[in-house]
């Protein structure tokens, strides 16, 4: 029996080695006097933090100096204008539909005659509005969007907002500027697996 | 007491009380500057150049946050507590020596708030008042939490003042004076700096100031992990300031009073010399002051480095636990100070006055043959799969 549980043991203490293969036994072993005296082993650790504080500090001062966050950083949400500088957004609404915070709404307009040069399809969104205390920036809109269309940008952080006014970005805020065309600058990286590459429809 | 005597007086102790004061608000800032580089960061330097007005940032957000007297508290005890802590942790800087003296037309003042021929004993007793201010506060709030902490101060106060007065009376004994001052004079020669004649007792002096102060690895009272906020756990806004301040005062108090008492207070090697080249040089009067503002910047700066000695501390070695406290109070510190008595009353008889190094000696050379004995902690081997 008790050769049994032994047995078990082992197994088990195997098993949780294989597992990290970073557990260790605990030693209650009595400590040696230079231990119980503490000071070789203060000593040993006001060494060490002393090193470190000369060393190099790791701070990045944050509002004055910013790190690259990567090429698939979810930021600022942008509503892409095609190669024609049209804009590509349909009003399908799958984007409020895919949005698990329910912060997007729209409404849709049909386009007229003579606005070809404006809107890329026949239906356009006439308001896109996205509450920025709703979203969490999980990026599925930009994932459900068939046409390209929304995209959170990788370079840009939605700023902090101090009023209640700021917070619904409309169209104003989110379609993208001409002279300001948003580059993911890493062709590599596609939104989802089977879209086009952003940069490829940027002229 | 002359006029004259009476206003250098009032100067000098509205200079050290100022002094006292700034020196405990800028611990604060630099305490948070020290934990930050010794842990790689750069720490506070939004408030001002470098950070520097952090100290009135904090003092002010302390102010304005809602002063709050829970409803079961005894309202007057709660508020007496934070108040004794403190204006026990401003009395003890009086009768340290902070300088020799200054001489002005004929009289010669010493640079002291007074000189009490018991100074070491009135600090001593200003410092175990100050474990009241926490006992008040902790027992006032009516609550379990504060009153575990205020308990394991007044416990740990207790322990470790046996160990830190015994670790003194070996010194009283080498000086055979109370005086903080003569405590000083005794060590005009850098090789008579007690820290070199009583090394152990200077260890477990240290150790015990980082008890008394409530310091990590001793702080146990506001143990987060297990007493929510210890004593404090029930107080905000500036009552809390307060107690939070009266800590970095008691810290400068400690610095000082281990400096004076060990590190030579205000004298440094050579110091004859320089004073005799000043007198020589600017004449009686002014050489003179200028010699002594040399010693007290000297003091100054040990003092600063027991500060950064105590955050250093602070900031690398982990909180002991409860029974490991007690143990090395009392199983420890107290057997070790009462044979480092023994042995420098036995040094004294022969007239060797480096007699207590024999227990360093000792200790040393036992924990390393223990060490060496011991068997080694084989490294668990890890099944290859
Ligand atoms: S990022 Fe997520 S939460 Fe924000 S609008 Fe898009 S789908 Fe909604
Ligand atoms: S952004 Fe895309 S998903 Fe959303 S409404 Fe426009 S086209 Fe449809």
């Amino acid at each position: 029996m008790r050769a049994q549980t032994d047995q078990q043991k082992t197994e088990d203490s195997k098993h949780l080695t294989m597992l990290t293969n970073r557990s260790k036994q605990v030693s209650n072993k009595e400590m040696t006097l230079a231990e119980r005296m503490y000071l070789p082993a203060i000593l040993g650790g006001l060494a060490i933090t002393i090193r470190h504080f000369f060393m190099k500090k790791a701070t990045i001062q944050y509002p004055e100096v910013k790190r690259y966050l990567g090429p698939v950083f979810r930021g600022h949400h942008v509503l892409k204008r095609d190669e024609q500088g049209r804009e590509r957004c349909t009003a399908c609404g799958l984007c409020a539909v895919a949005c698990p915070a329910e912060a997007i709404s729209m409404v849709a307009a049909e386009r007229k005659k003579g606005e070809e040069t404006l809107y890329r399809e026949e239906k356009y969104a006439a308001v896109y509005e996205i509450n920025m205390l709703r979203c969490i920036f999980c990026g599925l809109c930009e994932e459900a969007c068939p046409k390209q269309a929304v995209y959170l940008r990788h370079d840009r952080m939605v700023p902090v907002v101090t009023s209640r006014d700021g917070v619904i970005y409309g169209k104003d805020k989110l379609v993208e500027k001409l002279d300001d065309r948003y580059v993911r600058n890493n062709p590599d990286v596609k939104a989802t697996p089977t879209e086009p590459t952003l940069s490829r429809s940027v002229a | 007491m002359d006029l004259t005597v009476l206003i250098i007086k009032s100067l000098v102790i509205l200079a050290i009380f100022g002094i006292t004061l700034l020196i405990a608000t800028y611990s604060t800032y630099a305490e948070r500057k020290v934990a930050a580089f010794l842990q790689d960061r750069i720490g506070p330097n939004r408030a001002g150049p470098l950070g520097l007005l952090q100290p009135i940032a904090d003092a002010g957000k302390m102010f304005f946050k809602e002063d709050f007297i829970p409803a079961q508290a005894s309202k007057w005890l709660f508020i007496l507590g934070p108040c004794l802590a403190m204006l026990t942790a401003l009395m003890s800087s009086a009768v340290i020596p902070f300088g020799d003296s200054i001489k002005y037309a004929s009289y010669d003042v010493p640079v002291q708030g007074l000189d009490v021929n018991v100074g070491i004993l009135y600090v001593f007793g200003v410092v175990s008042l100050g474990v009241y201010g926490i006992m008040i506060g902790g027992w006032a709030s009516n609550n379990k939490f504060s009153l575990l902490g205020a308990i394991r101060a007044a416990s740990q106060n207790i322990s470790y003042e046996v160990a830190l007065g015994l670790s003194i009376i070996a010194i009283l004994m080498m000086t055979g004076s109370l005086s903080l001052r003569h405590i000083v004079n005794e060590q005009a020669n850098v090789w008579e700096w007690n820290i070199f004649t009583q090394p152990l007792g200077f260890v477990i002096f240290l150790t015990c100031a980082f008890a008394e102060c409530n310091r990590t690895p001793f702080d146990l009272p506001e143990c987060e992990t297990e007493l929510v906020g210890g004593y404090h756990t029930e107080y905000s806004s500036m009552k809390l300031g307060l107690y939070l301040f009266s800590e970095y005062i008691n810290m400068f108090t400690s610095s000082a009073v281990i400096s004076t008492l060990y590190f030579g207070g205000f004298h440094y090697p050579f110091m004859t010399q320089v004073h005799d080249a000043l007198v020589g040089s600017l004449g009686d009067v002014a050489g003179h002051n200028v010699a002594t503002l040399i010693g007290t910047v000297v003091l100054f700066a040990k003092i600063f480095f027991f500060i950064f000695f105590f955050m250093w501390v602070r900031w690398t070695v982990p909180r002991f636990r409860y029974d490991q406290l007690m143990n090395l109070g009392w199983k420890s510190l107290i057997p070790l100070s009462i044979l480092n008595v023994i042995l420098t009353g036995a040094g004294l008889l022969y007239n060797i006055k480096y007699a207590t190094w024999a227990i360093v000696l000792v200790m040393v050379v036992l924990g390393a043959t223990n060490a060496i004995k011991a068997p080694r902690r084989k490294p668990v081997a890890v099944p290859q799969v």
